[in-house]
């Protein structure tokens, strides 16, 4: 066991855990932040994504050893209030099925609005690439789209 | 603030309903009247609570998987008791004999909740109506019921359900309440967002895998590596060394590690040393296909279904079609892996976590650990899909023994890896179709399945439109285990059926719309047999789907595949429409016209066949899973393939048949025909008739 300092939503958090300890497992077995969601375990299925310095990260592969002094954002910091332009779409639209997937689709879909305003739908192929079962897909693109047009989300 | 005040009431109610309040389904039961709990509060049924301060909750009574049926089902209940939707909250019930069937299968929940839960909501309803008739003393008749309001309009006056709610109370429950017209709907129809919509999408705790009790410990089990595997010794030393690791608990077929952490839970498991003893055979999924072949070449002993005489038809046919269809064994892969809680300690059993059938693990649990069923508590979160992998209650089951053994509050979690290893696979199947054609008619059918443990069913269409022909059922005996999974049956049925039906059109040059109209005129005027399906429900989604596609008009650079399918009481037509990029098929669209009665809530409803259409196509096109020695070789996602994002169809456009039945299946029913869908735009793209699950691995062997 080791002890570490992380910087999560904007908070700095104190954890002892073993240095294999994917990130995964310290959000949600040592922070209890529920939000993040296991899926796979090695880096397919996007169920884990959170913001490391803003950029779409699959936590249950990252090591906390490896983590440093990097920001890392969680879905229950992607806004203070809830009511970022993405959640406001994904519920407007009625997006979810199960849910279970849904934090990961949002912080991905967060950090590729960040890169790209407007996307295009080839971009929205390239960057979402988080696997849904329950076949949201359709409701995913169109909300993505429909928080690109929100002055806010800029 | 309000909230709080109001969840202290409801508990307060839960708590005293023990002593007799809360009426069972039977609730037209006088003997069981309503009585006052306290001069706050109105509970008239298990489904239903009004506080004094007009706060709603409705009890969402089926398991929540994805099907919407939280938000579904209360919205029935609404409707009739006539409240406004945003004052309404809702809580999925815990298993509770009071609620009846609270199973989450055979897209089951609506249909044949709908009657019931109207009479739940139009009972409270009444007795509320009633109770400002006598607080006014004018004639109940004069007053009406809207939008949590009892009105008088002669006087003008108006009194809160909140308000009513105590003297309701009071009242007898009404016999035979009156539901409202159709037409008078006011929710019932339109589009409501999930219940659960904000604290999905702020990430708020709501599944099994979120589920944190004091004093409870982190564990990850070691099941055998291959069906046929048993377990032989067991060395824990190192896994009893890794930090965190409290305990390792020996069960009958598999080793328990339990830990703080669900980390050191898995290092722990990982570092059990365990010999595993091959005591039956080691299956490979290449025997099932070559038993397969044979056992169809064989023939069935017996027939499923066997009108005219498919064999003598052969005998004056222009052509005979022979063609076989082949399906993998597929995971379930719902994205919450595996989890269950169980607290089993003093003779009770505390059980939470994700189950499709939470009546069948209590009694599962109640057998297996000896345990009284009335010491049994078993609570359901929202979960992470299901697909039908929870109607088997081994992940409750187990948490239960290792909790029982461990003295401990547990939460199980699996692995991916440990969930794709140990499940109850979609069976792999394999279709054989004969067909007889004249120059312009299909003569003859004959259809045999066999599939790992059972094979097809006889009675879908084209039975009942053709005088010859005939349906064979086999099943191969295996120890790879199988279940359900998503429209079982019928997801590989329909693809095999539609796709050869495409052929028989292909054929006899027949447009494939107008051909199935064709057939579903005769099975309505002439029918042969005993017929299964209504034709005109089938005859209004071709036409309606042909309408929306604009049928016989593609789109230049565009290819089109029909297919339609019943299932769980819905009719389904689809239309895709694709163009292919480097050998793969894009989708474009998919237009898809359902008959499935009338619609509850038609975002949760569109969503339903947008996600089935999607997660049918995801099944035909990518994942398989493959025994190699009993063991599963696809054991995540890197090897078990799942469509992304770039694969799914740009749009999907759903349209729902105006209908005054009462709602059907809805879960499941649109997943069927869209492989079929597929496969027939890819003949019309290629030229290449895909007979063979996944799509990506048969087109890829054919452009080679």
């Amino acid at each position: 066991m080791a002890k570490y300092t992380l910087s999560v939503n904007d908070k700095m958090m104190s954890v002892e855990a073993d240095a294999d300890t994917p990130l995964l497992w310290v959000l949600r077995d040592h922070l209890n932040l529920l939000g993040t969601k296991f899926g796979c375990g090695i880096s397919e299925c996007g169920a884990c994504t959170v913001h490391v310095n803003g950029n779409a990260v699959h936590s249950c592969y990252i090591p906390i050893s490896s983590v440093g002094d990097n920001k890392i954002v969680t879905i229950e910091g992607l806004s203070a209030n809830g009511d970022h332009p993405l959640q406001q779409a994904w519920e407007e639209l009625d997006v979810s099925q199960c849910g279970y997937c849904q934090a990961g689709q949002l912080m991905a879909a967060a950090a590729l609005l960040k890169n790209f305003p407007n996307p295009s739908d080839e971009q929205i192929d390239a960057n979402i690439t988080n696997i849904c079962r329950c076949g949201t897909h359709v409701r995913i693109r169109k909300a993505i789209h429909m928080a690109a047009e929100k002055p806010t989300s800029k | 603030m309000e909230s709080t005040i109001t969840r202290k009431h409801f508990l307060k109610v839960s708590a005293l309903s023990a002593g007799g309040m809360l009426l069972s389904f039977s609730f037209l039961d006088k003997r069981l009247a309503a009585q006052p709990l306290d001069d706050t509060v109105f509970a008239p049924n298990v489904f239903i609570k009004i506080g004094a301060d007009g706060t709603i909750l409705l009890m969402a009574p089926n398991p929540e998987i994805g099907q919407g049926v939280k938000t579904s089902l209360p919205m029935i209940i609404a409707e009739e008791l006539c409240v406004d939707w945003k004052k309404v909250q809702v809580e999925l019930a815990p298993l509770d004999g009071k609620y009846g069937d609270q199973t989450a299968g055979g897209s089951g929940a609506i249909r044949g909740r709908f009657a019931a839960l109207r009479t739940v909501g139009a009972t409270a309803r009444e007795m509320l109506v009633e109770a400002a008739a006598i607080t006014w003393k004018v004639l109940r008749e004069e007053c009406t019921a809207d939008n949590g309001y009892v009105v008088h309009k002669a006087s003008g006056k108006k009194l809160s359900y909140g308000a009513l709610s105590s003297k309701a109370a009071s009242l007898d429950i009404p016999s035979k309440p009156m539901l409202k017209n159709r037409k008078d709907f006011k929710l019932i129809g339109t589009r409501i967002k999930d219940v659960d919509a904000h604290k999905i999408t702020t990430g708020q705790p709501l599944y099994g895998i979120d589920t944190r009790r004091e004093g409870m410990l982190f564990a990850m089990v070691a099941r055998p590596p291959a069906y046929g595997k048993t377990l032989g010794s067991v060395e824990d030393a190192e896994a009893r060394k890794v930090n965190g690791v409290k305990n390792v608990i020996k069960l009958q077929n598999s080793v328990a590690v339990l830990a703080t952490s669900t980390w050191a839970a898995k290092k722990g498991r990982d570092a059990l040393v365990i010999q595993w003893n091959s005591t039956e055979k080691l299956e490979n999924t290449s025997e099932h296909s070559a038993a397969f072949k044979e056992m169809l070449e064989k023939g069935a002993s017996s027939h499923a279904r066997n009108d005219g005489d498919v064999d003598a038809v052969k005998q004056n046919a222009a052509k005979i079609l022979n063609v076989t269809y082949e399906i993998p064994a597929l995971s379930h892969g719902q994205m919450e892996p595996l989890n269950f809680f169980a607290d089993v300690r003093d003779g009770k059993a505390v059980l939470y976590g994700p189950t499709q059938v939470p009546a069948d693990l209590k009694a599962d649990v109640s057998k297996q650990l000896g345990i009284s069923a009335k010491n049994i508590t078993v609570g359901v979160p929202r979960q992470g899909g299901g697909f039908g992998r929870k109607l088997m209650t081994d992940n409750g089951v187990e948490a239960a023994l290792i909790s029982a053994a461990a003295q401990s509050p547990v939460q199980v979690q699996w692995t991916r890896e440990d969930d794709m290893q140990n499940d109850f696979y979609r069976p792999a199947e394999m279709y054989r179709y004969s067909a007889a054609l004249s120059a312009d008619k299909l003569l003859s059918w004959h259809q045999s399945g066999i599939g790992i443990g059972r094979g097809t069913w006889g009675d879908s269409y084209v039975a009942g439109a053709l005088t010859n022909y005939r349906s064979d059922n086999q099943g191969l005996k295996s120890n790879t285990p199988t279940g359900w999974w998503r429209a079982p049956g019928a997801n590989t049925l329909a693809f095999a059926a539609e796709g050869f039906m495409d052929e028989v059109c292909v054929e006899l040059k027949k447009d494939p719309v107008a051909f199935r109209l064709e057939l579903f005129k005769q099975a309505k005027q002439d029918p042969v047999g005993k017929i299964t399906y209504t034709p005109d429900k089938y005859k209004s989604v071709v036409e309606l789907v042909a309408q929306m596609s604009n049928w016989g008009t593609t789109p230049s650079g565009a290819y089109r595949g029909f297919a339609t399918w019943f299932s769980f009481g819905s009719y389904v037509a689809q239309v895709a429409e694709i163009k292919m990029v480097d050998g793969r098929p894009k989708i474009l669209k998919v237009f898809c016209a359902v008959n499935c009665g009338q619609v509850i809530n038609l975002s949760g409803a569109e969503n339903q066949v947008q996600g089935a259409i999607v997660d049918g196509i995801c099944h035909a096109m990518f994942p398989k899973v493959t025994f190699v020695n009993g063991a599963v070789a696809e054991t995540n996602f890197d090897s078990y393939e799942f469509l992304r994002m770039k694969d799914a169809p740009l749009d999907i456009e759903v349209k729902f048949v105006d209908s005054d039945d009462a709602p059907t299946g809805l879960g499941e029913p649109a997943l069927p025909p869209v492989a079929a869908a597929l496969a027939n735009a890819l003949y019309a793209a290629t030229g290449k008739r895909i007979r063979k699950m996944p799509f990506a691995e048969s087109l890829r062997q054919a452009g080679s």
